[in-house]
Formats: structure tokens, sequence, C-alpha cells
């Protein structure tokens, strides 16, 4: 008989645990290998006797049985009752206990089992580190808790920045830390005097996509605070489409879109510390100009990519990732057990919202147009789906909600959405307008907000990201969720730099699922 | 009934904070409140049954009786059998708890009594704060928080 038990210290009070935990079936919503989990037999998440049905993440199924329940000890038992897993008599326990000094929660879990002869190692270290330890993040992530083991001191509480709840921020180490070896190590290409050859995919006028021209775009060597950037993804948001339109009026012709890119650093101006020639950065941040191969550019918003983030990765998800950090965790402060209206879901800032707000314990809505896209919702965590039918969005959103509506509406489609979104409010709920995909929300009568004592938010991902500190603070998070595989990038299109206009056409037609990117040639090739 | 629990998270391995513990005679060593001690008769101190006879800096005097030392579960349980406190069937028991996570210790210390009604917040607040959590803070001061 094999035995693992692991055990961890939570910095949160027991009682936000227990609620996470207990919630038999809701293993989907925390667990980063558990893909969706059903209950057999209509039986209820807290009664015991109930079968739990799911999906582990390597594709294998699994069903557990809910064995002892008690909110007095805040223990659960449960045994494996049919698995591909090679775990045989597998019964399981967990319990919480409260750490009185400092309000703080001690957790473990535990499991005796039998597997096929020479497999106990593998499968002992598998249960513990990628079940047991995994769960511990995240319900750490669940309860935006910092990642890793709480300190035994209980930190207090600090000010969030741009008044989230009292999720514990990360310092902002990633720009602020000393230089590393690496860092100060000399620029190598720095005696390459002059510019270096590029090219770019500039707008000829503001129009449709049919304006995009290839032009010599050669990058002139840093200044002061500036950095040098050969770049190997440029990530396409649908803020390049208004830069393009010249609905937003940021991109003067001939100019080239694009706020987002990765690549490799060929060299830094005089006072910039935090990057150095060689290393892999990525950025998401004014002023635009991504469209392109190489770039020199304001190096304060460029940030060094960790080696587990590959350069497609970053440019896929970084600007759409550190959306909805800010979106989630900022904008509205997610609470587990609030419902969620997400539109676009299947869209690259909708999917990673799905797939963070259910991680973090919310109900998730999608509303969106094609079954393929609601596939695509409800594989990023979606519980729900709502299509264009007989019955009106805001009518499917109160049926699936027993008439109380969506505590938050996450709409970037703007106006074809907008009155439909307000109808969909629960009481106290919270509008978050962060685009207009289908045009301007125009004008809007705020005491229609009355009839729920609503608020609506507009916010700008500038005013989220303008400093090094407040990219830091969003990009940890982000990439530690990231890491846990909280949030998957999915890049759903990949076009030569010089197809950007391709790929703005299907952007707007709404052809896309995920993310998209352009690559330059030289990297492509 | 009343009950009294105070846990805490004590940074060094539970071996080590086992090694400090499992004394019964030990307490003067580790806990701030308690002066000097003895086992009655003289015998060994993890031999189920003793008794530890000892004096808080405050000048009372306790007895208490061993029911229980477990080396496979870092726990120890005990009877009072004569103290200052009017406290009745008081019954403790010491436990520690590996964190996996960090290589750091769970340590909890729970006891059940009788007691006044009236009095009964008091105790407990006096078990739970000045006792153990007072415990707790000299061995996280002694092995590292």
């Amino acid at each position: 008989m094999v035995r693992v038990r692991r055990t961890t210290v939570l910095d949160a009070p027991i009682d936000a645990v227990w609620r996470i935990l207990r919630d038999f079936n809701g293993h989907d919503r925390w667990h980063p290998i558990v893909e969706r989990s059903g209950l057999e037999d209509a039986r209820r998440t807290d009664q015991v006797g109930a079968v739990r049905n799911f999906t582990i993440r390597s594709g294998e199924r699994v069903r557990e049985v809910l064995l002892t329940l008690s909110d007095r000890e805040r223990r659960l038992r449960y045994a494996i009752v049919g698995s591909d897993l090679p775990l045989r008599d597998y019964v399981a326990e967990l319990f919480l206990k409260p750490v009185t000094d400092g309000n703080r929660t001690f957790w473990s879990w535990s499991s005796r089992f039998r597997t096929p002869p020479g497999e106990e190692e593998t499968l002992a270290r598998l249960v513990g580190e990628e079940v047991y330890e995994a769960g511990f993040a995240g319900v750490r992530a669940a309860l935006g808790l910092r990642a890793g083991p709480a300190s035994p001191p209980p930190p207090a509480p600090r000010p969030a920045i741009g008044g989230t709840n009292a999720a514990v921020e990360r310092p902002p180490s990633r720009l602020g830390s000393p230089p590393s070896p690496a860092a100060t190590a000399r620029p190598m290409d720095r005696g390459a005097a002059g510019a270096v050859e590029g090219e770019a995919m500039v707008i000829a006028r503001h129009g449709g996509p049919e304006v995009f021209r290839a032009a010599p775009s050669p990058a002139p060597p840093p200044g002061p605070e500036e950095v040098r950037i050969r770049q190997t993804a440029v990530g396409v948001n649908y803020i390049d489409v208004y830069c393009r339109t010249g609905y937003f009026d940021l991109v003067q012709p001939p100019g080239a879109p694009g706020l987002e890119a990765a690549g490799t650093v060929i060299d830094v101006g005089s006072g910039v510390r935090h990057l150095a020639a060689g290393q892999r950065v990525a950025y998401a941040c004014p002023p635009p100009g991504a469209y392109a191969t190489v770039r020199t550019m304001p190096a304060a918003l460029v940030i060094p990519l960790p080696d587990r983030i590959d350069d497609e990765t970053a440019a896929a998800v970084l600007l759409k990732g550190m959306s909805a950090e800010f979106l989630l965790h900022r904008v509205h402060a997610l609470e587990a057990g609030e419902t969620v209206l997400v539109f676009a879901p299947a869209g690259g800032v909708g999917r990673l919202i799905c797939q963070w707000a259910a991680h973090l314990g919310a109900r998730v809505i999608g509303a969106t147009s094609s079954e393929a896209k609601a596939r695509a919702a409800r594989t990023a965590g979606a519980h729900d789906v709502v299509l264009p039918g007989e019955a009106s969005l805001e009518e499917q959103v109160m049926e699936l909600t027993r008439g109380r509506g969506a505590d938050v509406i996450y709409d970037g489609v703007g106006r074809d959405s907008f009155a439909h979104s307000v109808a969909a409010l629960a009481v106290h709920g919270h509008l978050v307008s962060y685009g207009q995909a289908s045009g301007d929300v125009g004008p809007f009568d705020i005491g229609s907000l009355a009839a729920r004592s609503a608020k609506v938010s507009r916010p700008n991902f500038a005013h989220f990201t303008d400093t090094p500190e407040k990219v830091a603070a969003i990009t940890g998070r982000l990439f530690d969720a990231l890491e846990r595989r909280v949030l998957r990038a999915e890049i759903g299109g990949r076009y030569p730099l010089r197809e950007a206009a391709a790929a703005h056409r299907a952007l707007e037609a709404g052809e896309t699922i995920g993310s998209t990117i352009l690559v330059p040639e030289a990297a492509a090739g | 009934m009343a009950e009294a629990y105070a846990s805490s998270v004590i940074g060094a391995p539970a071996a080590r904070v086992w090694e400090r513990i499992r004394d019964f005679n030990a307490l003067p060593d580790w806990h701030p409140a308690i002066a000097e001690s003895r086992i009655e008769g003289g015998g060994p101190s993890d031999q189920v049954g003793c008794v530890r006879a000892f004096r808080l800096t405050d000048g009372g005097f306790l007895r208490e009786r061993l029911l229980a030392l477990s080396d496979y579960d870092f726990s120890v349980t005990y009877s009072i059998l004569e103290s200052p406190m009017e406290v009745e069937n008081y019954v403790a028991t010491l436990k520690l708890t590996p964190v996996t996570d960090g290589d750091r210790t769970f340590a909890e210390w729970s006891a059940e009594f009788d007691c006044p009604p009236e009095r009964e917040d008091e105790l407990v607040a006096l078990i739970a704060g000045d006792v153990f959590q007072g415990g707790f803070d000299a061995l996280a001061r002694a092995l590292g928080s």
C-alpha cells in the first residue's frame, strides 16, 4: 500500500478555504489538471455518496465518490470508483485546521492506494505533486494569494494597486530589481553604428485592411532609455483595427500599428539597466509600431521574458492577458461565487477571462454567436453559453440565474450589446465596457442603471499599465497564471507579418478563435 | 466542557521541534512560564503514566500525568492532577504535523476541561494564550520562525 501526504499553510482564513474545498464538484474551477467535472445521478455536490465524474488534462477519466463530508471538522474523504489511471483502492482525505496564530489555514491532503508492481514511486510522485501540490497552487490562485508556500509570519494587508481587493500584490521586482550579471554585460552589437535594416507594415491612410503596405523601416540605434529589438512574434489586437481605421487617433499614416510583440534585444541605450543584448523580451504598450521586424522604442515598459514563456505565447497573450488581469482583479475584484457574463468568450481576451474567472470560482456564462465558438467557450471554462435565439440575451441570462442576473459583465462588443448587458445585470451588478468591436456605444441614459443600482466602468489599458511597477505587478500575476496553466495561450491564427491585412480581415469578420499573431519573415524562415 | 485551542507554524522541521518537546520533563528548557520540573519517583520522562511536578515562574505548582506519547504521530497527551487553576478533568494534547510545503511544522495544542461557567472565558484565554501560544512563540524564537 502506497501512502502519500502533502501539507501546506495558506495565508487565508479557514472559512474562505473551506468554501472552495467543500464543493466536491467544484474542483474543475480551481484545480489546474481538472478539465470538466460533473455529478452523476443528479446528486448535490455536498451529498455524501455523490459521484463526481471528470477528465484530467492528460485525457484520463476519473470517477470519485464522496465518502465523508464534515463541516465541523472541515474534512472530506473520497475514493476512486472508476479510472483510467492505475490507482487501485485509492482513498483520499483532506482536512483543514485553523492556524490561530495569524488567521491562516493548515491544509492536509493524503491518500493510500495500490499500484501495479514497480509503479509505486512514479504514481506516488504524480499524486503528491500533480494532484496535491498543484491543487494547493490552484486554491492559492483562486484566493488571489501569492504563489508558493505561505510565509510563517502573516503578511500585513497592504493597499493594493488600482482598487483591488485584499489580494496580495507581488512586489515590483521584475523591473525594479538590481541588474543581473547578464544585464550588465556590454551590449554586443553596440559597435554596429547606424540603423539596423528592417521592414514594417504601415498604413497608407486610415481605412480598411487594404491600406496596409510593406515599407522599409530601419531601426535607429537606441538613445537614452531606449531599446532596439529584433522581433520574432507580433500580437494582433482589436485596438490595432481602431488604429488602422483612425477610430483611435494613435497612428498617423504612414505609421505602423501594433502594441505588442516579443523578440530579442539587439542593444540598449544609456540608462537602461533591466535589459541587455541577447535577452528575450516582450512588451504590450504604446507607442504603436509593433508591426515591424525590428524597432527602437522606449525601454521602461519592455519586460524580460521568463524562460518558461516562449516568444509566440508572449506575443499572443501579453496584452490580452494583462487586460484580463486588470479586468478581473482591479476594475472588478472578482470573487468566488459571483456570476460573470463574458462577451466574445472565444476571442483573445474573452477566452482568458473565461479561464481565469472559472479558476477564481466564479460561475461563467459566455455570450457568443455560433456553436463552434460556444464549444471554444466551454473549453475555456464557461459553465453555460448563450447564443442568439428566440429569447433575448437578457432573458437567457435571467433564466440561467433564476432571475438574478450577472454580477459582472465583461462587454467588449459595444453598440450591439450594451443595452442587453444593462438588462442582464444583477442588482448592484457591474458592467465593464472594455471595447466596442461592433461600434461606439453612443449616448447612454445613466438613469437606466437605477433599475439595478448598477455601475458601469470604461477602463483604459494605458491607465493600468503606464509605469514599470504596474506592469511588473500585472505581468507577475499573469506569468504565474500561465505557468500554472490557469491560462492557456491558444494561437488561432498565425500570419506572416506581410499578411497583416488578412489577419485584420479575419479579426473583423469575427472568424478568429484564440489569439492571432504575425510572424516576421526572417523569424518565420 | 470548555475547550482551548491554539495552533501555529514553526519554521523548523517537525523532527527538530519534536526533539524539544517529547521530553516530558523538559518544559523549563523551552517554555518561558516554567521555572523547574522533575519526574516523580525519578523514572524516565517517556514512560507513559509518569508524573511531572513543576513550578511556574510566578510560583504556581502543578502536577501532570503523561497519558500518551507517540513518536509516530509527534503527539503528547497529558492530564492535570493538581494546579492553581480552577480546572477539573483537564486533558491536553500537543501535536506536530510536518508541513511538506516548506519543511516547516504545524503545531497544535488543545485542551478540554471543566470549570466554573463564569471563569470559562478567562481560563480559555489564559490557557490558549499564555500557555499554548506562549510556548509556540518560544519554540519559534528558539528554532526559527
